[in-house]
């Protein structure tokens, strides 16, 4: 799968503090085709949030360093292409969904003023250029498309006005400005309370299919993994265990890791899952 | 509002301190030793003259009606009769209240000026070395006492280098006074006196710069904490991520969320500010209020020391006043809730 649209090869990246160097990811391979819904799971400290930040530039170096690997991105390596370069796609062709709608948004700027100034300086990256207006048009437009139900007062308001939910798609909305190809959604409504969650998720599906993005969602809750993904990266200390369609996991786990986390996902029915998760290796 | 209902609370509360400052204040200067009328006529004044300008200035009477007399007049805006300099209080302060007021408004200007981007370059280069540059200045500024560094600036600056005037606030026999705002670098504006406001910068420099010193050594390490603090949160990361550049991320979405704390520390700093004032005043013999009120004290002149105190207090409050609008202005969280957190 050589020909998908974000490709991590063999990436290992390691953390140097105070004089000792910590491997973290031990050559990492994952495939995001074009308009692929992929999955990235693993427990707290696998390994996920360090993957995702390695392809979205994010990882602060020092402390951290990539040792090895390449990130492909329409074939061309993100970790050895000029830095103007990498610039024009993060945020803009590629583009993120963060995690935590309380504290993701800066508390002292409108929403207004933080999409526009987002768009503002990518449109600059790309060369493009916008006057204030078609900015702020831009802006109501995609808070509209996150089916926001009074747009202008959204784009009015300041974060601490909004309710977790609208903030959540305040982040998404900002992920959609410049018209990504490939969202990042670092698990999206993690903070948010389960309906708001679901809600939440069903709208990033919709969006995501609606436009024929790909989707790379990282996140620890296997319903998740199954309510939007078609193909699942098992992450485990630093090691992509297992990689299946998504089905085909559920169906049947090769690794007892997997089944672990699977058994660890609540049940409405039946009896409480056996003492498993212990056997994890 | 509730922001307005914020600001309303702390005027009425404001209020409430100024009432419980003139209680103590009133009673700690009648308390203390010494006799303001023997002090202001002098050894060689005879015991009835003493009892005479006693029972003329209220003080033989009981000292909660003494209160009262001094509250009535208050009410009347009305500080009665200086002592030492014999003429209304209300005028002392009027004349002396301009210069102490350009003074601390210079020192403001400096601290903030100088000490917060000294904050910004210490926190974004956290450890290295304009970090560790920026820390031991702001110590040092810190530390040093004030009329030590006043002293030291008037041997540099005046004695030795003869760059600028060590005393006053504009040179001896100068044609131009302060008229409408008691300001010199404003009504020389005013006046179209480009020479004036030259000549009072000059003068203003020295003791703006020795009063600044602490309170811009506070400001850089309150904006350096705050800045970091500030750029480990999540949307820091965000427009990271979105592609924001660092200094607009830096300038703009750091520096905007990270101002509220240094705010409010200029507010409780500026008590220690009028009273280092006092003392930098008496060096560079600048004709502030704060002067006028030492020698008051030391005079046991009673109307004119309540009254310095009272228009400090009045001062210190609008300034904090002032300060809550800024922070509301700069933080809308305040402006929402009504409070800080």
């Amino acid at each position: 799968m050589s020909d998908a649209l974000l490709s991590v090869r063999d990436l290992s990246v390691e953390f140097t503090t105070y004089g000792r160097t910590q491997p973290v990811l031990h050559g990492v391979s994952l495939d995001v085709p074009a308009r692929s819904h992929v999955a990235l799971v693993g427990e707290s400290g696998s390994g996920k949030t360090v993957t995702m930040k390695s392809i979205m530039g994010l990882l602060h170096m020092p402390p951290a360093s990539i040792s090895s690997g390449a990130i492909l991105y329409d074939g061309r390596d993100l970790l050895t292409m000029p830095r103007r370069e990498r610039l024009k796609l993060t945020g803009t062709d590629m583009s993120m969904v963060f995690q935590d709608p309380m504290s993701s948004l800066n508390p002292v700027f409108t929403i207004a003023d933080q999409m526009s100034t987002i768009l503002k300086y990518a449109d600059r990256r790309l060369g493009r250029s916008r006057s204030r207006r078609e900015r702020m048009q831009r802006v109501l437009e995609v808070l509209a498309q996150v089916r926001m139900r009074e747009p202008e007062r959204v784009a009015r308001s300041y974060p601490i006005m909004l309710s977790g939910g609208m903030r959540q798609r305040v982040l998404i909305a900002m992920a959609l400005l410049s018209e990504p190809r490939l969202l990042i959604a670092d698990e999206p409504g993690t903070a948010l309370d389960v309906t708001t969650q679901a809600q939440i998720l069903k709208l990033l599906k919709d969006l995501v299919e609606e436009r024929g993005l790909a989707l790379l969602m990282i996140t620890h809750n296997l319903g998740v993994v199954r309510e939007t993904s078609d193909y699942v990266y098992v992450m485990h200390k630093g090691v992509v265990v297992e990689e299946a369609p998504t089905a085909e996991l559920f169906a049947a786990p090769k690794v007892a890791y997997t089944r672990a986390l699977i058994d660890a996902v609540p049940r409405l029915t039946g009896a409480r899952p056996a003492e498993r998760t212990e056997a994890a290796p | 509002m509730e922001f307005l209902r914020f600001l309303l609370r702390r005027v009425l509360w404001s209020l409430l301190v100024l009432v419980g400052l003139s209680m103590v204040i009133f009673i700690i200067a009648r308390a203390v030793p010494g006799d303001p009328a023997r002090m202001a006529l002098g050894p060689t004044a005879t015991q009835e003259q003493v009892a005479d300008l006693q029972k003329k200035l209220g003080l033989d009477r009981p000292i909660v009606e003494q209160y009262g007399l001094f509250v009535v007049g208050l009410a009347h805006g009305d500080l009665g009769r200086s002592l030492l300099t014999e003429r209304p209080v209300n005028d002392d302060i009027r004349d002396t209240f301009a210069a102490t007021l350009e003074l601390v408004l210079a020192t403001i200007f400096i601290a903030v000026v100088c000490g917060v981007p000294l904050g910004v370059v210490a926190a974004y280069w956290k450890d290295r070395w304009p970090d560790n540059a920026v820390r031991l200045v702001a110590i040092f500024s810190a530390v040093t006492p004030s009329f030590f560094l006043a002293l030291l600036l008037q041997i540099l600056a005046g004695y030795v280098l003869h760059i600028l005037p060590t005393t006053g606030r504009l040179p001896p026999n100068f044609d131009f006074a302060p008229g409408y705002t008691g300001l010199v670098l404003v009504d020389s504006i005013i006046a179209g006196r480009p020479d004036a406001f030259l000549e009072g910068l000059r003068y203003l420099l020295l003791p703006a710069i020795s009063l600044a010193a602490a309170t811009m050594g506070q400001m850089a390490r309150i904006t350096r904490s705050s800045m970091i603090d500030v750029s480990s949160q999540d949307y820091i990361e965000a427009s990271r991520a979105f592609g924001v550049p660092e200094w607009v991320r830096v300038c703009k979405y750091m520096l905007r969320p990270s101002f509220v704390p240094p705010l409010t520390i200029l507010g409780l700093e500026f008590a220690s500010l009028i009273g280092n004032a006092f003392v930098v005043e008496l060096v560079f013999a600048w004709p502030g209020m704060a002067a006028y009120g030492i020698r008051t004290i030391l005079q046991k002149d009673l109307n004119a020391v309540m009254g310095v105190v009272m228009v400090s207090g009045v001062f210190f409050v609008l300034v904090n006043l002032v300060i809550d609008l800024l922070v509301g202005l700069v933080d809308p969280r305040v402006r929402i809730r009504g409070s800080r957190q």
